[in-house]
């Protein structure tokens, strides 16, 4: 699967002009409202015909201006998930469901039981849309695209009207829904915890432009990337197995840099996990810190350094195989004398990662 | 007609309150889909000339219905365009029969009928029209399967209103197919003969009293149904 996008589209006192590619998995297109996330995503599922557009999905010409073809919303066969959910007020949840059944082209249907089981709305299908809370709204509004037999999920902002409970409510979901479907997603957020936990592409926006586009991991990991996220968001991630539940309440995982010591996460022994660790929350020492409360001590090699206009730096580090970020002082890089190459340990408290920064691993696991 | 009230009424006074309940039933149901289809497109729609067929559509409202009925005259008579036309190919003669009748009385509800359901238009959300063209379904489904359902409180209301207007029509319904006893004598041309007649009071207030209670179970008709629909499609 492969989404190609280009769109220029001008409005009243602002230009979107856009080009990405979407290979298979999640890919988040991420920035500020305003930075024209929506109107590309409405472009692709054509609720919108910007000035100047070419979208192709496996080759199939969604819209093409120059050729004056842009094919009816309803002939893309894109699953759309609206941020406001968008349940019909007078069909039941199940009815809802599959209402895009209807007009799918015959051959194998999404079985109704399988993604009544991946969301969870079994207990919901003979009620009404009004009597549902707004977690619930938003997975049946996902299972409802999914029903429609979509060729790829759009899904704009689906946790941004939620609370912080509901949020983490839907994630596990949203994550079952990458790892168990063959169905690739568009997703467009302003947050970078839930981009971090979905995404596997990212492409970043600003002010209708696309400023750095790639795997997810590594922009994450990249300081060049890292201001557009903002600085106090900025963090890499990394993969990690469950190895065993430690007898005082912590969780050991393995890394390929070593074992981490979080609190405990309830997850079977082998489970992959994707971690994100706050460029905030990782100290740097020159040498093996003794006598520390920080439990987490993991000797990396410095690969990237940016000094940045006010007192901060980042620091990029190899840990392993992973990459982690590092924000310290100006001041604190030049005691250390730290510069590419040199060997340092990275120290993380292990009470530092929030239960939100940790998600399932990508790794694709069988279909139930 | 019931048998004990056949000296209640006489049959011509008993004709016109079937014949209005036939004309109203007729005008209701056949302007229907064209007063969906007008409100449609005036909530939804910008296009050249909105505001002229707006005018028209509202006309009959603000007109002296004697005029209403004397344009229909001119148009729908035998001598008239539309009226040679229908009666050439379709051997259908409008003037100064029933279903003449029928169609001043639909002239005159269309406003009412087009006013309620293009509230109700205005009240669906379009951004609901839109997922269900996401989900596959094309214009028209759309309208059907989301739309439809949605403003159904509005067509039963529109449907209502309508309804009653036509059982009130008097001043079009006169002119265009005037008041022959049992072809064009509705129940408001009925009273109005029967003032006429010296002495007439007591069967006017009798044709009166059922005029009162048709509207009457219009009215709590149109409430029941117009609750039970809302109910429905509330979404809870």
């Amino acid at each position: 699967m492969t989404l190609s996008v280009a769109v220029k589209h001008r409005f009243a006192g602002f230009v979107l002009d856009a080009a990405f590619e979407a290979p298979a998995g999640v890919t988040a297109l991420f920035g500020r409202s305003g930075s024209g996330k929506t109107t590309l995503i409405n472009a692709v599922a054509g609720l919108l015909v910007p000035d100047h557009a070419r979208i192709v999905l496996d080759g199939d010409v969604l819209v093409d201006t120059g050729a004056r073809r842009s094919l009816p919303v309803h002939r893309r066969r894109l699953g759309y998930v609206f941020q406001d959910a968008r349940l019909f007020p007078h069909l039941t949840v199940r009815q809802n469901l599959l209402f895009g059944r209807w007009f799918a082209p015959p051959g194998d249907a999404v079985p109704l039981d399988r993604v009544v089981e991946l969301l969870g709305i079994g207990p919901l299908l003979a009620r009404r849309p009004g009597t549902l809370s707004g977690g619930e709204r938003s997975r049946v509004a996902i299972g409802r695209a999914l029903l429609s037999k979509p060729r790829l999920l759009l899904m704009d902002e689906p946790l941004a009207a939620l609370d912080e409970a509901r949020k983490a409510e839907i994630l596990p979901y949203l994550e079952r829904l990458r790892d168990q479907t063959e169905v690739p997603i568009l997703y467009v957020s302003h947050a970078v915890a839930e981009v971090a936990r979905l995404a596997t592409t990212l492409v970043v926006l600003e002010a209708g432009r696309v400023v750095q586009a790639g795997p997810a991991a590594a922009l994450l990991a990249d300081l060049g990337t890292a201001p557009a996220l903002g600085l106090r968001e900025a963090g890499a991630l990394m993969d990690a197995r469950v190895a065993g539940q430690e007898p005082d309440g912590l969780t050991r995982l393995d890394t390929s840099a070593g074992a981490l010591l979080l609190p405990r996460i309830d997850a079977p022994l082998g489970t992959a996990l994707r971690i994100r660790i706050h460029a905030q929350d990782v100290m740097l020492s020159r040498d093996r810190p003794q006598g520390l409360s920080a439990l987490n001590i993991l000797p990396a090699t410095v690969t990237d350094l940016r000094l940045g206009d006010g007192p901060g730096a980042l620091v990029q580090l190899r840990a392993g195989d992973d990459l982690l970020i590092a924000r310290i002082t100006r001041r604190s890089a030049q005691v250390l004398a730290l510069a590419p190459g040199v060997t340092v340990f990275a120290i993380l408290k292990s009470v530092a990662v929030a239960r939100d920064d940790i998600g399932a691993g990508t790794g694709r696991q069988p279909a139930p | 007609m019931p048998i004990i009230a056949a000296d209640w009424l006489t049959p011509d006074e008993w004709r016109a309150v079937a014949l209005s309940l036939q004309v109203s039933f007729w005008a209701t149901l056949l302007s229907l889909p064209l007063g969906i289809a007008v409100a449609y497109v005036l909530a939804r729609h910008d296009f050249w000339g909105k505001q002229a067929l707006n005018g028209l559509v509202h006309l009959p409202l603000i007109l002296p219905p004697v005029v209403t009925g004397y344009l229909l005259l001119l148009t729908f008579g035998r001598r008239g365009a539309v009226g040679q036309v229908l009666e050439q190919w379709f051997g259908l003669v409008l003037a100064f029969r029933w279903t003449g009748a029928a169609l001043a009385a639909a002239v005159m509800a269309f406003p009412l009928m087009v006013r309620a359901i293009r509230l109700a238009v205005e009240a669906v959300d379009p951004r609901l029209e839109q997922a269900a063209r996401t989900l596959g379904a094309s214009r028209g489904w759309v309208f059907a399967t989301v739309t439809l359902p949605l403003i159904l409180p509005g067509i039963v209301a529109g449907s209502i209103l309508a309804f009653a207007k036509a059982m009130g029509e008097f001043g079009a319904t006169i002119t265009f197919v005037s008041n022959i006893p049992g072809e064009t004598q509705t129940l408001p041309s009925a009273i109005y003969a029967v003032l006429q007649v010296p002495g007439g009071d007591g069967r006017a207030a009798r044709l009166v009293l059922i005029a009162v209670a048709i509207a009457m179970a219009a009215l709590v008709l149109s409430e029941w149904v117009g609750r039970a629909v809302a109910r429905r499609i509330a979404g809870t």
